[in-house]
């Protein structure tokens, strides 16, 4: 215990302490009040590239800002201006965005929302990035839009594939380029039916995570709606890496198709256990014994190797397309880096460009202005053909890849080999069948 | 003052000194200057600054008092983030029935816990805090997916029931609150080249982190305190001298647990938002390196630990190699290369290695963490010891000898 000593010296600066305590809140000045938050306001603009550059996504994450450097390059005016050149709209000047000169940031996601969202508020906070873009998981994209929306930035989502992130977590301020689960079961179920019979017996492997589940639903819903039947769905961990025991009981069941709903390094340590179980080798009902994977990226058939040959799946791009606008996006890519780009590359260089040209016809950073000259927007020239964002959720709608393994590869990218360009209006739906409310956009400040 | 010593008073008071004034303080560089990317004043890891301190100084009462190294304190904080999360769907935004049920809710967690984890000690207490982490995370990310939202996690809606609050307008988010004071909620303070925010959230985190504070310095000085010393000291021998530890220890690991419940919630009062990686056991890792970081045992040691590894994560993380070749353009041609080289290989998403070299001299030379080295610091510049003359550094050798 101590004893309150006064003296008079120490009352005087006491009273002076808190007399200059009880004056600081006056001197406090107002956020300077542009209408939005981190409204640019000296001759550059920054971005934010939330990436994962550690963990399991990390190969994806190292590529989307590969390509995001690229569209930097490019919107500043160097380079060859890639897709600038064939994109639909010629707003943007090459001058920047707005006459402003684009910086950028980047973070680390680590493939954790908690991470990711610790990043996404440091570019905000700290570094005054007006639009988040990136990201390589669903379950980062949904933290992160709605960590955005809050904030009262745009977010361009990176490569997201679950229904959720335009579905029932959809928000004002967040925007997908990127296909979803739903798109990737109806482009593959016409192909299916036509290569395999519209009478074949499917047992599901699904990663036990969102992800997952609404993979094999919409693989399931349209493989049933064409005469399929589902046999058996097993969930499997997501750190699993020996999945012998999930395949040995395959066989058993009397299916004569595996639809494995795997990603990155499961769908790799899964293919590669049921192609030397002999999977393919079989007969079962009087038919070959099939193989599917509803998401294929290019990085995962490197994975995969030989295994993946002859296996169908689906894909949001692909750098063998050979319209005018993969063309140049590849060439630009290549020529700066050395090698073709993969999918989420070309889905985060899009989507930057995609951005900037938003900005430039809405004449203004503010999200709501941006946010309305994106919905709606009908675009092309970007490597999917004609190409529209959906107003009602914020959901890209173009056509779907369906691809396969290819039987002779030329070189260590050129490992998938394009089946059919499904046309988007074959993969369109209702935007009410997913729920979820986009609300009204948030300019913030 | 508060029942506390004249030395804990002034600790107390330092904190509470430096708590306040930190948007002053890590905020020293102007605003556009290329040392700015060292600041750490922004509200988003402030606030994380508070909140892994009291994090870390719940995980310190039990390993730093006891000994008891549990590898599965994750948990707590992530059932704590739930029970605040679910709070604010079904009750209310404000922040405190959301951070009252975090404690309770974590409290109870790690009674469950704590009675099948001490029966053993050791090593074995260590792999059954862990396996305990590691099935709460399981769980939290497929199978309770209906209740935690599995891997997307859960986040309010503005559909969301919440009794107590009225009706949202249409198309306002909701936002956590301490009665109308929203946490988000920011000042600036412009002075000349400098930026300083002042955010809501941080002072009532910061609140609740001195609060924590002075009641880890009551548990530290209390007879319950010495008891807990003594079984780190050796359990064998408090047994024998026929008193029974296992309510001691159980009672100190339910305050743990209710420490980290308490930063679970704080984190979704700050940020709403919860998802399963947060009870992931490198969390739980990662408490563990903060406490050791700074000190275990220590009063300050795991809030400055906490501090220091937030830093990293967040700010070395944040430097990429555009930020580095901005650094050294004055370099020659060659000699440059080598320096953006060398340096790009502690920073960015590299921070991992300087955090792992940092720990390792830490360890190896400062075995008592970043307090040792404030002491030994101090005892350099201790100016009764250098001014000394005669008898005095004789006296200064003897009393440090026994200090």
């Amino acid at each position: 215990m101590t004893k309150l000593n006064l003296t008079r010296r120490g009352l005087i600066k006491t009273g002076a302490v808190a007399g200059a305590g009880l004056a600081a809140p006056q001197l406090l000045l107002a956020d300077g009040h542009a209408g939005f938050t981190n409204a640019p306001t000296g001759s550059t603009v920054t971005l934010g590239f939330n990436v994962p550059q550690t963990g399991p996504y990390a190969d994806e994450g190292a590529d989307e800002l590969r390509a995001y450097e690229l569209a930097v390059e490019h919107l500043n005016g160097g380079g060859d201006g890639g897709m600038m050149n064939t994109f639909s709209s010629k707003a943007l000047q090459g001058n920047g965005i707005l006459g402003k000169k684009v910086e950028y940031v980047t973070g680390d996601t680590q493939t954790k929302s908690d991470a990711a969202r610790a990043s996404a508020r440091s570019m905000i906070e700290k570094d005054g990035a007006v639009m988040i873009t990136g990201g390589s998981s669903s379950g980062v994209a949904v933290a992160v839009q709605a960590l955005c929306q809050e904030a009262g930035v745009i977010f361009m989502a990176g490569l997201t594939h679950s229904n959720d992130t335009t579905g029932k977590d959809k928000k004002a301020n967040g925007f997908r380029h990127f296909f979803n689960s739903y798109m990737s079961g109806a482009a593959l179920a016409p192909i299916l039916a036509a290569n395999y019979g519209t009478d074949r017996k499917a047992y599901h492997l699904t990663a036990d995570y969102n992800w997952g589940y609404t993979t094999e639903e919409a693989v399931r819903t349209s493989t049933e709606a064409m005469g399929w039947e589902t046999v058996a769905a097993v969930k499997t961990p997501l750190t699993q890496t020996d999945f012998s025991s999930y395949i040995a009981p395959v066989l058993q069941s009397g299916a004569d198709t595996l639809v494995l709903n795997h990603y990155g390094g499961n769908m790799v340590n899964s293919l590669t256990s049921a192609v030397q179980f002999g999977l393919r080798d079989k007969q079962v009902n009087g038919k070959d014994f099939q193989i599917i994977v509803p998401l294929y990226s290019r990085l995962m058939a490197k994975g995969a190797g030989a295994n993946v040959k002859g296996i169908f799946g689906s894909t949001n791009w692909h750098w063998s397309l050979q319209d005018e606008g993969s063309k140049a996006f590849v060439k630009s890519f290549g020529t700066k880096y050395g090698f073709p780009p993969s999918q989420a590359a070309h889905t985060c260089y899009v989507q930057a460009l995609l951005y900037a040209d938003a900005v430039e016809r809405a004449g203004s950073f503010n999200p709501c202005a941006v946010g309305a000259a994106l919905e709606g927007f009908e675009f092309d020239g970007m490597g999917n053909g004609p190409t529209l964002y959906r107003a009602e959720d914020h959901q890209c709608f173009k056509d779907v890849l369906v691809v396969k393994g290819k039987e002779n590869p030329e070189s260590e990218f050129d490992l998938l080999e394009i089946v059919e360009v499904t046309p988007a209006a074959q993969v369109t739906y209702d935007p009410a069948i997913f729920g979820g409310d986009l609300g009204t956009c948030n300019p913030g400040a | 003052m508060l029942g506390l010593n004249k030395k804990d008073t002034n600790l107390l008071i330092i904190v509470a000194i430096m708590t306040m004034l930190a948007p002053f303080l890590l905020n020293p560089f102007p605003e556009g200057s290329a040392l700015a990317q060292f600041n750490a004043g922004y509200p988003d890891l402030m606030q994380r600054f508070v909140i892994f301190g009291i994090f870390a100084m719940g995980f310190n009462l039990l390993f730093g008092l006891t000994g008891y190294l549990s590898f599965g304190h994750a948990a707590f904080l992530g059932v704590g983030s739930y029970a605040a999360i679910w709070m604010m769907k079904l009750l209310t935004m404000n922040v405190i029935p959301a951070i009252i049920m975090s404690i309770v809710i974590a409290g109870l967690f790690a009674v469950v816990v704590g009675f099948i984890s001490l029966r053993r000690s050791g090593i074995y207490f260590s792999i059954l805090t862990l396996a305990f982490a590691q099935m709460s995370y399981a769980l939290a990310y497929s199978v309770l997916t209906p209740i935690t939202g599995g891997e997307t996690g859960l986040q309010p809606k503005p559909n969301d029931p919440r009794l107590l609050d009225p009706a949202l307008a249409d198309g306002v988010t909701p936002r956590a609150g301490l009665f109308g004071l929203e946490m988000s909620s920011s000042t600036e303070l412009s002075i000349g080249g400098w930026v300083f925010t002042f955010n809501a959230g941080y002072y009532v985190a910061a609140v609740v982190m001195l609060i924590a504070f002075y009641l880890s310095i009551r548990i530290f000085r209390s007879p319950f305190g010495m008891m807990l010393r003594a079984i780190k000291s050796n359990q064998q021998r408090v047994n024998y001298t026929g008193l029974n530890s296992k309510p001691y220890t159980l009672a100190v690991f339910v305050i743990s647990g209710m420490y980290a419940g308490l930063a679970g919630g704080l984190l979704v009062a700050m940020d709403t938002q919860v998802g399963p990686e947060r009870m992931f056991w490198t969390a739980s890792g990662e408490v563990v390196i903060m406490t050791i970081l700074g000190g275990a045992g220590t009063l300050i040691g795991p809030v400055l630990g906490a501090g220091l590894l937030k830093y990293m994560e967040n700010i070395l993380s944040k430097i990429n190699k555009g930020v580095i070749e901005g650094w050294f353009a004055w370099a020659p041609d060659g000699l440059d290369s080598v320096l953006i080289y060398t340096v790009n290989m502690f920073v960015g998403k590299q921070w991992h290695i300087t955090t792992g070299v940092i720990f390792m001299l830490v360890i190896i030379f400062l075995p008592g963490g970043l307090v040792e080295l404030g002491k030994r610091g101090a005892r350099v510049f201790r100016r009764r010891d250098r001014k000394g003359l005669g008898l005095e550094p004789d006296a200064a050798k003897q009393r440090n000898a026994a200090e």
